[in-house]
């Protein structure tokens, strides 16, 4: 029954370098998928840019990613940016984003079911249950798990144990190798949720960047507002993708010594 | 400049569009950078023309729906546009022919203020079949630009598939015409291309195009998830995505439409003698 489901919101971190129809994509298989399995009802879905201090090569500033990602998302009745993210000094590990994420849902959850409390009181609280937050990513994503120093062991247990991720699978990819190599992920499995992807739409943010670069038509791989903001702002040229070189990345360099 | 030596082109791309898809745009994108790119070519124009409820493929909706998304899908275009005339006809129309007749409608723009517009008209269709005899000899007019079919590779693969198409319809597209063919994965187009001697023998009119995003959002796919109500927004223009919830289109019942009937092109090549 639906007012059993589990209310649900799908948090994606990332680059959006720039936002593509792809990302988006990535949204509606996996609210398909959640709402599939009768468990979960998605209530909303957050974009939330990295910050300037991730350091990758090639990133524009967040105003404009922000910007495009709005743009992007206008015509979109569940899915939204947010900047929390972009707006912190440093960089935020992804455990942190999530905490902060959760910390905001849960907050919205108790004020809303607590506008029933005064009829309803104790069935108004078990008619709605505790609302989830889950990360979304593509198959990619998983790998990075093995990169030397770019995660912290206690995050990544966090991150599939208390929150779960929702995980696209991209080409050739095989999101299961990923799960069955860590022991980490093999031991939170059932909290993994991999979504087929029968479609193959390879809209990387790095060809779209490349094909901008060389005066090539993205029409129709990027939404014509994002395109037009783009040329606007001539974004996404050679220099840009020189940007950052050389340049470790933020989380490798991250000291995290204390628990955060 | 530049531009004025170059050859003014238009792309036709003939199709179910059952329904169009990102894909199908992308297409014509990469067609044109493709052609620009190799500074002898300047495309001018591209032309979506829609199969008509005759072709009998199983699944097909209206044709009037058909054109009413590509219309929406090419709102934001400043230079695709949408044609009825072959989806207007009450037969299937042979794909030479509809090439045929939008290269005569280009022909008659070029003359509109031609006094004897009718008489040239003739006289250059007359020209036409001189022309499509000759092989080699390709469309050269005077400011005309140059018709183009544009099709995916499969497109080009189904050139070998027995009474879909008439070799002499298929002699015509690549010697008189040209093709512009856009790689999808899984085909290998130049390799289709050396298997045949007519291809081969016209294969500097045949345009392979990479297109270097994989983009496999098939018409089908989509109308499978449409049949169980998974999205398909990012797929298809937001418009078009609107307009089939609207229609209520692509539902079980829908795909089986035509489920026993014979294609069209099967049914007038097969058993029939070659005209």
């Amino acid at each position: 029954m639906a007012t059993r489901r589990v209310p649900l919101v799908l948090l994606a971190c990332g680059s959006f370098n720039p936002i593509t129809n792809q990302h988006m994509r990535l949204f509606e298989l996996a609210r398909d998928h959640m709402n599939g399995t009768g468990q979960y009802q998605v209530v909303g879905g957050i974009v939330s840019p990295v910050s300037d201090s991730y350091g990758k090569q090639g990133l524009v500033l967040a105003k404009h990613r922000i910007a495009m990602a709005k743009l992007a998302l206008q015509s979109s009745s569940w899915i939204t940016v947010d900047e929390w993210e972009s707006q912190q000094p440093d960089w935020t590990e992804t455990v942190v984003t999530l905490r902060h994420y959760y910390g905001r849902i849960l907050k919205e959850h108790e004020r809303s079911t607590g506008m029933h409390n005064n009829s309803s009181g104790r069935a108004a609280l078990l008619a709605s249950p505790s609302p989830q937050l889950k990360l979304l990513c593509g198959a990619d994503f998983l790998s990075t798990f093995k990169v030397p120093d770019l995660w912290r062991d206690d995050h990544v247990e966090e991150l599939v144990r208390r929150f779960g991720l929702v995980c696209i699978s991209r080409g050739r990819l095989q999101p299961e190798q990923a799960v069955h190599e860590s022991d980490t992920l093999s031991h939170h499995r059932h909290n993994i949720f991999l979504v087929r992807e029968w479609v193959r739409n390879e809209i990387s943010a790095t060809e779209v960047r490349r094909a901008l670069r060389r005066g090539l038509s993205v029409k129709y791989l990027i939404p014509d507002s994002v395109i037009e903001y783009i040329h606007q702002h001539n974004l996404y040229t050679e220099d840009s993708e020189r940007r950052n070189e050389g340049n470790v990345l933020r989380p490798l360099t991250k000291q995290a010594q204390e628990p955060v | 400049m530049e531009g004025q030596s170059r050859t003014k082109v238009v792309l036709l791309a003939c199709g179910s569009f059952n329904p169009v898809t990102n894909m199908h745009l992308r297409m014509f994108e990469l067609a044109r950078d493709h052609l620009e790119d190799t500074g002898q070519y300047r495309v001018v124009k591209g032309i979506i023309s829609p199969v008509g409820d005759g072709y009998k493929k199983k699944g097909l909706i209206e044709a009037c729906h058909r054109l009413e998304m590509a219309r929406l899908a090419t709102e934001n275009s400043d230079w695709i546009i949408v044609d009825s005339w072959e989806s207007l006809q009450p037969e299937w129309v042979e794909t030479n022919k509809v090439v045929r007749h939008h290269y005569d409608e280009l022909a008659a723009e070029q003359n509109d203020d031609d006094v004897d517009t009718v008489k040239y008209s003739k006289k250059r269709r007359i020209n036409k079949q001189v022309y499509c005899f000759e092989g080699s000899s390709h469309q050269k007019r005077r400011g005309c630009p140059q018709l183009m079919l544009l099709c995916g590779a499969d497109v080009l693969e189904s050139f070998g598939q027995p009474n879909l198409w008439k070799q002499e319809d298929i002699n015509e597209i690549v010697s008189f015409y040209g093709l512009v063919c856009v790689t999808r994965s899984g085909s290998d187009p130049h390799k289709f291309i050396q298997q045949s001697d007519t291809l081969w023998k016209y294969r500097r009119n045949i345009h392979i195009v990479h297109e270097w995003v994989t983009n496999e959002i098939s018409a089908t796919h989509v109308r499978r998830a449409l049949r169980r109500s998974q999205s398909v927004r990012y797929l298809l223009p937001d418009t078009v995505v609107d307009y089939i919830k609207v229609h209520h289109l692509y539902t079980a019942e829908s795909e089986q439409k035509n489920a026993d009937v014979v294609l069209a092109p099967l049914q007038r090549y097969t058993g029939a003698s070659s005209s």
